[in-house]
């Protein structure tokens, strides 16, 4: 697809998430009024405080708010995936190169919150490390940068990217929200400091964190949006049990939780609340995936991979599931809805998806019987989040006994749970490709095979199927696109059996009326660095 | 019964000589205690419902039935239905079993090794002693769930690493209590018999002192069971314990049941009820064999 058709895909998408999307207040309509400190509860705690590793929003809603990026997806039109406007850079770029060369000019000024002043050198270093990271170190999107070929600083306001190839994907990588600006001095002085510190440029200054409990964020007052941000300062303060949360927003100790509830949560906050609550919904570049480890025995066998997927009836589960929990929409490797997705048809010629679930069932336990492991036990590794990953993980152990199969489940906190599906020490495991910004090309960028894509934990090595992908990226037309990205499904999802969709989220967020300037988007990590939210008190 | 004497003549003993049977002694024990008569009644029902499980239970507590989402208690599900359809009842008979397996091996466990422990600190004495009970002081200062939660953070999440860390916190403290009767026991002419008769340490230990520090052992035992079970129930709250779909009642009062606390409180009364009747008649059953055992309290 070309840049121009991109983008009028992208905003046949907007549009139609704008319809989806049930407002039921019109937030950011009065001028922002200053002060006041906003209180959000957090779900998780993230494992290490380093954006450029991490993919949890336990790191984004917290940690989003010290940091700048070079672009960010429009404040007041998050929905869009085309719509980005500068943060850092003092405008969007025009390519030239015949597409092959973005050059950024950035803002002078700028000063990190320890008083040095910020400069093209500190992007380059940041994205060098996004991009190409040096050993001993971990970036979770190494694949959204297949394109890049170089970056680099001709002077200390110019940051100059290099194509290999003309990508319309290119400028949503950039836009993502874990592409937190870093300070060169201090990645020099320990590539890892991040990881453990906090030193940005954003909206807010780091002003303290209980293990367990909060983090706290005061104003910057040198930040680089005139009059921004408006509020006084921010606390996040972590739960990871559902019932405290909903509660805490009830009480009024917290105006909003930025993940998302589920349907009952929502209609327990509107009849206790009326008028004080106001709900943002929106579909969810979100999806629960399970992974069986290639490594270990019996899923190095595909049959027994496939019989995994044969026995989950989703089109059933999106009906009930969606009564409790955030997931609901029926598909494949790529958000529901996006042109480059399957059809309903075409879902239903791939195992797993097929509409009789008795056929389904039945074709598995001949793969089990077929594999010698009819009586199969396993364990499922989880995190212990509430939702979705219990309900969906206690859901799919009762689709697996349907078949015969034996599943115990070992739930865990985000940091052993990460640990564990990057040291690759389970059997199957559930995972999930949240992305940010709706660019298909990129986010099938999570089943490539195990050395390319940072985020695949199936320990699995497929170059045919990372050959397509690559052909996908190059092709300028969206026919041929989407002819490859049905091929590359059916790789994943049928003829190798990798990893297995589930189903894809739906996002609700009900919060205090009196919150605004924020507005929802398809992703839970984009639009976080509070700078434009204000408290109507 | 008819016995002869030596001067030939053939003597009857009368029914007040005859040894008492099971049956009569637990009347007594009833009528002596009959709140500890109530919690051994709630124990016995309870084993009962564990073991025989598969016939009591109407459904299968794992299996989700969506389309009998949140039903409130009826004739065909006599506790009402779970947030996946799931037969409430059916899941708290089968908790039984997760709640009577977590409780008996780990009181089990670490009040043997706990007797073992004192016992052993106790006939020792010296340095040995002020080893062992400088180190369950330092056990002791934690509360037993803190001490639990440590252990999962070490070994994990699951039914066997919550037995693991609710019989850690159990050893020192049957040891310190076990100890107390054994110092006694060990200034007994009988002890010292043994001693100088040059019997092992391991055979004074195991076959003398043991056996006279039982009646403790056993109330510990029974004082544990109810505790292991109320801290299997608070892990699994806390979504450290066993992990869904295994049917357990602190696991029942976690998730839904706080979500759906307005809409369906059947969800998290049943298992509540079932925690407090089951901790409740280990502690009654326990403290009636202490009132037994204790011929002080006895004779009160």
């Amino acid at each position: 697809m070309n840049l121009a058709k991109y983008l009028r895909a992208a905003s046949i998408i907007a549009v139609g998430a704008a319809v989806a999307i049930g407002f039921s207040g019109a937030p950011g309509q009065a001028a922002p009024k200053k002060g006041g400190i906003l209180n959000f509860v957090v779900p998780d705690e993230p494992p290490s405080w380093d954006g450029h590793r991490e993919t949890t929003f336990a790191l984004i809603h917290p940690f989003a708010p010290f940091y700048s990026l070079l672009i960010k997806v429009n404040p007041e039109n998050p929905s869009s995936p085309t719509d980005f406007v500068c943060d850092l850079c003092t405008e969007m770029p025009t390519p030239t190169d015949g597409g092959r060369t973005y050059t950024f000019k950035i803002k002078q000024g700028v000063k990190f919150h320890d008083g040095t002043p910020l400069t093209a050198q500190d992007v380059v270093a940041s994205y060098k490390k996004i991009i190409f990271p040096p050993e001993g170190t971990t970036s979770a999107r190494v694949a959204y940068f297949v394109m890049v070929d170089s970056v680099s600083a001709p002077d200390d306001h110019t940051v100059v990217f290099k194509l290999k190839y003309p990508s319309g994907a290119f400028i949503p990588a950039l836009a993502t929200p874990y592409n937190f600006i870093y300070s060169k001095a201090k990645l020099d002085q320990d590539i890892r400091w991040y990881e453990k510190n906090v030193m940005g440029s954003g909206p807010f200054k780091f002003a303290g964190r209980e293990a367990g409990a909060s983090v706290r964020g005061e104003r910057n007052n040198d930040y680089h949006v005139p009059g921004q941000p408006y509020l006084d300062g921010f606390e996040a303060i972590f739960s990871n049990k559902q019932a405290v949360r909903v509660q805490a927003i009830r009480g009024d100790r917290a105006a909003i939780e930025f993940r998302g509830f589920p349907p009952k949560s929502r209609d327990d906050l509107v009849e206790a609340l009326g008028g004080d609550i106001t709900v943002q919904e929106s579909d969810w570049n979100c999806v629960l995936l399970f992974t069986p480890n290639h490594k270990k025995k019996p899923f190095d066998d595909v049959r027994v991979r496939r019989a995994l997927t044969l026995a989950v009836d989703r089109w059933d589960g999106s009906k009930s599931l969606s009564r409790i929990a955030i997931v609901k929409a029926v598909g494949g490797v790529v958000f529901p809805g996006h042109p480059l997705a399957a059809t309903k048809a075409e879902l239903e010629q791939i195992p797993g998806f097929w509409p009789d679930i008795n056929k389904s069932r039945a074709e598995a336990k001949r793969l089990l019987q077929e594999a010698g492991v009819s009586d199969l036990t396993f364990v499922l590794s989880n995190r212990a989040v509430d939702q979705p990953y219990t309900i969906v993980g206690t859901w799919l152990i009762d689709q697996w006994r349907q078949i015969g199969v034996t599943v115990e489940q070992k739930m865990e906190p985000t940091g052993p749970f990460y640990a564990r599906l990057r040291s690759q020490d389970f059997d199957v495991t559930m995972d999930f490709n949240c992305q940010s910004v709706v660019n298909p090309l990129l986010d099938i960028g999570k089943f490539l095979s195990t050395d390319i894509g940072n985020e695949s934990y199936g320990g699995y090595t497929d170059r045919d199927l990372d050959k397509i992908f690559e052909a996908m990226n190059r092709a300028p037309e969206e026919a041929e696109q989407r002819k490859l990205m049905r091929q590359f499904e059916k790789r994943v999802l049928d003829e190798q059996a990798h990893s297995f969709v589930t189903l894809w989220w739906n996002r609700i967020i009900p919060h205090r009326s009196y919150v605004k300037g924020w507005k929802i988007s398809p992703s839970h990590y984009l639009n976080q660095d509070l700078a434009n939210v204000w408290l109507d008190k | 019964m008819t016995i002869a004497t030596d001067l030939g003549t053939k003597v009857e003993l009368t029914d007040e000589r005859k040894a008492p049977s099971r049956l009569s002694a637990i009347g007594r024990f009833a009528r002596r205690n009959p709140l500890g008569a109530a919690g051994g009644a709630v124990i016995i029902v309870m084993v009962l419902v564990a073991m025989f499980a598969d016939f009591i239970a109407p459904y299968n507590p794992v299996a989700n039935a969506f389309d009998r989402m949140h039903e409130p208690p009826s004739l065909e599900n006599w506790l009402g239905t779970d947030q996946y359809g799931r037969d409430v009842f059916s899941r708290i008979v089968y908790g039984a079993r997760t709640a009577l397996l977590v409780g008996f091996a780990s009181s089990f466990v670490g009040a043997t090794f706990g007797l073992v422990l004192g016992v052993a600190s106790a006939y020792f004495s010296g340095k040995i002693d002020l080893i062992l009970q400088r180190i369950i002081d330092i056990f002791m200062a934690f509360p037993l769930i803190i001490m639990a939660l440590a252990v999962i953070a070490i070994f994990g999440t699951g039914a066997q690493n919550v037995i693991i860390a609710i019989t850690i916190p159990f050893i020192p403290r049957c040891a310190r209590v076990v100890r107390s009767s054994a110092l006694a026991i060990r200034e007994l002419p009988y002890i010292d018999a043994a001693r100088a008769n040059g019997f092992s340490h391991t055979r004074i230990i195991l076959r003398h002192m043991i056996p006279n520090v039982m009646a403790p052992f056993l109330i510990m035992i029974t004082a544990f069971v109810g505790q292991a079970i109320l801290l299997e129930a608070s892990l699994s709250y806390l979504g450290l314990g066993v992990q869904e779909p295994t049917p357990a009642w602190g696991l029942m009062l976690q998730g839904g049941a706080e979500e759906y606390a307005e809409s369906a409180p059947w969800i998290a009364i049943f298992p509540g009820i079932a925690i407090s009747l089951a901790v409740f008649g280990f502690s009654l059953f326990g403290d009636a064999l202490r009132d037994e055992f204790d011929p002080r309290l006895r004779s009160l």
